[in-house]
Parts: C-alpha cells; sequence; structure tokens
C-alpha cells in the first residue's frame, strides 16, 4: 500500500479498497518502526491524523468526498500548524506551538488531507545536507551514512522512504530540487508568489517558495492544484488563475524545446552525473524534443550574489527572534542587552549564526552598495540571461546537483564548500522561475536528480514534461532496498 | 575581505548575539572565507543596470483600510515566555 502514489491511492480510496484509517494507520506504523533510522520526522502527529483519517471516511461515508480527500502527507516544520509545534529545526522554536495555520496548511486541510507529522529539516531552511537541524541530521534512505540534502531533507527522505506518499517543501536556493535529486524523489518548486508564504516561516522573502515534493510528476500536479493561488494574506501572492495541472500532463513533446546551457555542464560537476543526463537528454529527443544549446553567462555569479541576498533577507526576518514574545528564552538575564544577545546566541545554531552575521554586515552602514545594492543589480543580469534564453527554447534542463550524495560530515567544517552544492539551483530562485527535479538514474547505487527550469507560471509544461519521461523511465519508481 | 576579531566582535553585537569567546576564531575563519566568495561580485561592471528587488517586477498591493483582523491577545501570548495583564515582561529597562 505504501508504494502506491497519490494519484492510485485517490482511487484506491474512491473505490473503498482500502479506508483512510486503514491507510493512515499503516504508515503511522511504517514511520514508528522505520523513522529511527531515518530521523526524517521532528513530530508524528498520530491522533491529530487518525481524526483526520476518520473525518474524511466519514465524509466519503456521506458523498461529499473530492480527490484528495483522506490522502496522507507530512508537512515541513516550517509550516505553522495550529496547535502542533512548529520548529523550523531550531532551538529557538523548540517550544513553540503555532497559534494558526500556515495557508498551504489550511488548504490542505480543506481538501481533506491527513497530516502524519511534520517533517526535519536544516535549521531555519538554512543547509544543503539537513545537518544543521538542532534535532540532528536526516539519513539518505538510499545510504544511511549519506546526507539527504537540504533544506527539505526529512520531506525528502519521507517520500523516498515510503512513509508517506507526498510531503511539502520550501525552496529558497534549491531546498526543495536538491534533497529531491539526493534521495531520487521528484520535487516542484513553483514560480515565486504562485503558492502563498502566509504562515511559511521566513528566511530571504524575496526567493522564499513552498511545493510538493512526492514519488511522480502526477502526484506533483495534484498536490500543486491544491497549495496553488493568490492568498491575500501574502503581499508577494500573485493574482493569477491556477489551472488543473492534472489536464495537460499528456500533451505530446513533438517540437518541444530544450535549452542546455553549457556553463551547467562544465567545471565542476561529476562526470558519471552529467553521463546520466545525458542519456535522459536523448530519451527527450526520442520523445520528439529537440535539444539547443544555450549559455547563461552569469551563472557563476548566481552563487556570490545569493550569498549576499539571502543572509541579508535572513538577519531582517530573523530580528523577530527576541525571547519576548515566543520562542526561546535565556535564564537570567541581567539587563535588557544581555537578554536579547543571550536567547538568540543560545537559541540559535551556528549556521544561522553565522547568515545573521554576513546578513548584518552587508547591510551595516558604508556597505550596502557593495554588497546588497551589488547583488541585486547582479540578480537582474542574471535573471535576463534566463529571460534571453526563454526566447529561444521551451525548458531548460540541467543536472540538479553536481554530485550524489555525500557522506554525512564531509562538507560540515567549509560553510563555501557546502555552499557551492546548490550551484544549479540558486539561480533559479534569482530569477523567480519554476524548476523541478526528477530521479534520472544512479550513480553508484545513488539517485541523479534531472533539474528542469520552466519559464514564469509554466508550472504546467514543467509538470507535462516530468510526466512524459516518467512514462518511459522506471527510475522514479525504484525504491532504497530497506524501505521497499 | 578577512575580518579581524574586533570585526567579529562588532558585527555579534550589532546582529544581538551572544558569541563565546572561544568562537571567534572560527567565525573570523568562516566569515572571512563566505566574504571572499561573495567578493566574485566585483568582477562584473554593474554601472548601468538597475537593481532588482523583486523576481516579478511587482508593486505594493495596496487594500481598503479596514479592520479586518479580530483581537487574540489571550490567543497569542498563551505561548509567550512571561506575560502580566495583557503585557509582554522583559528585564526592568530603567532604573
Amino acid at each position: 500500500m505504501h508504494n502506491k502514489t497519490l494519484a492510485e491511492l485517490s482511487a484506491a480510496l474512491q473505490q473503498s479498497e482500502v479506508s483512510s484509517e486503514e491507510l493512515t494507520r499503516h504508515l503511522l506504523q511504517r514511520i514508528q518502526s522505520l523513522d529511527g533510522k531515518l530521523n526524517a520526522l521532528v513530530t508524528v502527529t498520530e491522533e491529530h491524523a487518525l481524526a483526520q483519517a476518520r473525518q474524511a471516511d466519514a465524509l466519503r461515508q456521506a458523498g461529499n468526498a473530492g480527490p484528495m480527500t483522506g490522502l496522507p502527507l507530512i508537512h515541513k516544520d516550517i509550516f505553522c500548524t495550529d496547535g502542533v509545534k512548529t520548529s523550523c529545526g531550531s532551538k529557538m522554536l523548540d517550544n513553540f506551538i503555532a497559534p494558526y495555520d500556515a495557508t498551504i496548511v489550511a488548504k490542505c486541510k480543506a481538501a481533506g488531507m491527513v497530516m502524519l507529522g511534520k517533517s526535519n529539516m536544516d535549521e531555519f531552511a538554512m543547509g544543503s545536507s539537513n545537518e544543521t537541524s538542532f534535532y540532528g541530521p536526516v539519513h539518505n534512505p538510499w545510504d544511511l551514512d549519506a546526507v539527504p540534502g537540504g533544506s527539505s531533507g526529512g520531506s525528502a527522505a519521507a517520500v523516498a522512504a515510503r512513509l508517506s506518499p507526498v510531503a511539502t517543501g520550501t525552496d529558497t536556493g534549491g531546498s526543495i530540487r536538491q534533497p529531491a535529486a539526493l534521495c531520487g524523489v521528484t520535487g516542484l518548486k513553483p514560480t515565486y508568489g504562485r503558492v502563498s508564504r502566509y504562515g511559511m516561516i521566513a528566511f530571504a522573502s524575496s526567493l522564499d517558495q513552498a511545493g510538493p515534493m512526492t514519488r511522480s510528476a502526477e502526484d506533483a500536479a495534484m498536490m500543486l492544484n491544491v497549495m496553488a493561488g493568490f492568498d491575500e494574506r501574502d503581499s508577494t501572492s500573485v493574482e493569477k488563475a491556477v489551472p488543473d495541472y492534472t489536464q495537460t500532463l499528456n500533451d505530446s513533446l513533438k517540437g518541444l524545446k530544450i535549452g542546455l546551457p553549457k556553463e551547467y555542464f562544465g567545471e565542476g560537476m561529476d562526470q558519471a552525473v552529467i553521463d546520466v543526463i545525458n542519456t535522459a537528454i536523448k530519451q527527450y529527443q526520442e520523445l520528439g524534443a529537440e535539444v539547443i544549446e544555450i549559455s547563461l553567462p552569469n551563472f557563476a555569479l548566481a552563487v556570490p550574489a545569493y550569498y549576499v541576498v539571502a543572509p541579508a533577507e535572513c538577519s531582517s526576518n530573523l530580528s523577530r527572534f527576541d525571547g519576548v514574545r515566543f520562542g526561546y528564552r535565556c535564564e537570567n538575564p541581567k539587563d535588557l542587552q544581555d537578554f536579547y544577545e543571550r536567547s538568540r546566541g543560545e537559541g540559535f545554531g551556528a549556521e544561522v549564526k553565522r547568515r545573521i552575521m554576513i546578513g548584518t554586515y552587508a547591510l551595516s552602514a558604508g556597505y550596502y552598495d557593495a554588497y546588497y545594492l551589488k547583488a541585486q543589480k547582479l540578480r537582474r543580469l542574471i535573471s535576463d540571461d534566463f529571460h534571453k534564453a526563454f526566447e529561444q527554447v521551451d525548458v531548460i534542463m540541467s543536472a540538479t546537483a553536481p554530485t550524489v550524495a555525500f557522506k554525512l560530515g564531509e562538507k560540515t567544517d567549509d560553510p563555501v564548500t557546502m555552499y557551492l552544492s546548490d550551484i544549479n539551483t540558486i539561480a533559479v530562485n534569482l530569477a523567480g522561475l519554476p524548476g523541478m527535479s526528477i530521479p534520472a538514474g544512479f550513480v553508484n547505487g545513488l539517485p541523479v536528480g534531472l533539474q528542469i527550469i520552466g519559464n514564469y507560471f509554466d508550472e504546467q509544461r514543467l509538470l507535462n514534461v516530468a510526466h512524459q519521461y516518467q512514462q518511459v523511465t522506471q527510475w522514479h519508481q525504484q525504491s532504497p532496498q530497506d524501505f521497499a | 575581505m578577512a575580518l579581524s576579531k574586533e570585526d567579529v566582535v562588532n558585527i555579534a553585537h550589532l546582529a544581538r548575539l551572544a558569541i563565546d569567546a572561544k568562537d571567534i576564531p572560527e567565525y573570523e575563519k568562516n566569515l572571512s572565507n563566505i566574504l571572499a566568495l561573495v567578493e566574485q561580485m566585483s568582477q562584473v561592471d554593474t554601472t548601468q543596470v538597475e537593481p532588482m528587488a523583486h523576481p516579478l517586477d511587482a508593486v505594493q498591493r495596496l487594500r481598503p483600510d479596514e479592520v479586518t483582523e479580530t483581537d487574540q491577545r489571550e490567543h497569542f501570548q498563551s505561548i509567550a515566555p512571561a506575560t502580566e495583564n495583557g503585557l509582554y515582561l522583559v528585564p526592568k529597562v530603567i532604573e
């Protein structure tokens, strides 16, 4: 039952082959017996899940069930969940019981979905390996000594290990796509503004975007149908009609123009990973697509620009954690200054502190032009490169990450090396474009992700392109041996 | 740009972060490395480039100035570390 996709489970529920309560109990049982090896969940909401499942079954009995009613999911612990701990992977929020639901959480509830729990993540979504979490690292189900990627590492590992057919994630510089690649699942980062950020704990507000992590493109389409849409509570939410993303999955790829940016196939990329990607591209040509070499000349500047924009915005956003209204508060402060400094110093982990300090420095008097303004100008150049490319092509493809999953502890001593593991994903966030990662093969038994980048609000095409590949390949159906 | 010990202490103070003295050398090294990465930005001439603050170049949406939220003070203060009579408690600020 746990190997079924969301679409298959939806059919099974509709045909009464299984009840939502049975499905929920089965997955809760799996979480209980298997998550000890993975550490993918911070909180398991058993009672909550069973209550929601019974409610879903009652709705179905009464003939009021929709396509998502009774389907289980896990939310990344960055989304506020009313009455349930929302830690964001931090000691700062270890005691935080969210007083309201994030918009996407409310939407999933309204669709009748059942929340199994909250997934582990890098602290405040800052990391590429899930090793900065206050709750310890998540282990990759394909190799328990390897990282799952980050920051949505718990969500990726949970979906790969069949603990849930779907989990939500967020992506500021690759945090959905990179762990999806490293764990062999399908991940979609929508266009900036497509999915509401209300109730999603902010890291870098001009980059953050929520999306689904699933085992197929079809499932991602079903989830995006639930998650997407205008929200007046998010000032950057875009007022634009939401199509039914499942309707265009079967469109033909004949004549599709795929751009291959030469910069993404050069230095720093593992050749074995590139070989897997080239094989996938050939498969697309067999499906009728045309391949065009393109150039995104400012590619190498994306990581430097990102490490100004993201820390600057994080230093502002995280100033709200002051120990006064919620979250961690230090013991016996001697005065107000000591109170702030120790509450924050003790509540935040090392990587979060580093980023707050870089951001504080970049925004301090006299440095604004050299750092933040300069980075915003580079952001324009990076974005213009994509605009030009999309005059020529429909989608852009590359590897999602330069290598397969690396070992736990391998990059923790050197933040800059860790940052460069997001080199292929970061530019997409700076430009605000949608991007996906889908499983495309293996290197040394570890999954490789193919990144597909689309034009603004072209999620329909991304999902169509991913789905067509999944109709002729089986990579997305592979499951890690110990979690089959 | 390489940061000195004094820079690290100053930035930590601006950010209101207590840092252990023994961790300062580590911050000096790591923050300097990150700034060296960031400084690759200066390779590009951007004099004529318009800065980009928002991916879609959107402008702030306005709404009528009407009360839309209800008062939930007790609910929100139920998760506060310390409150009294509807106020948040902090260490004494004025002697």
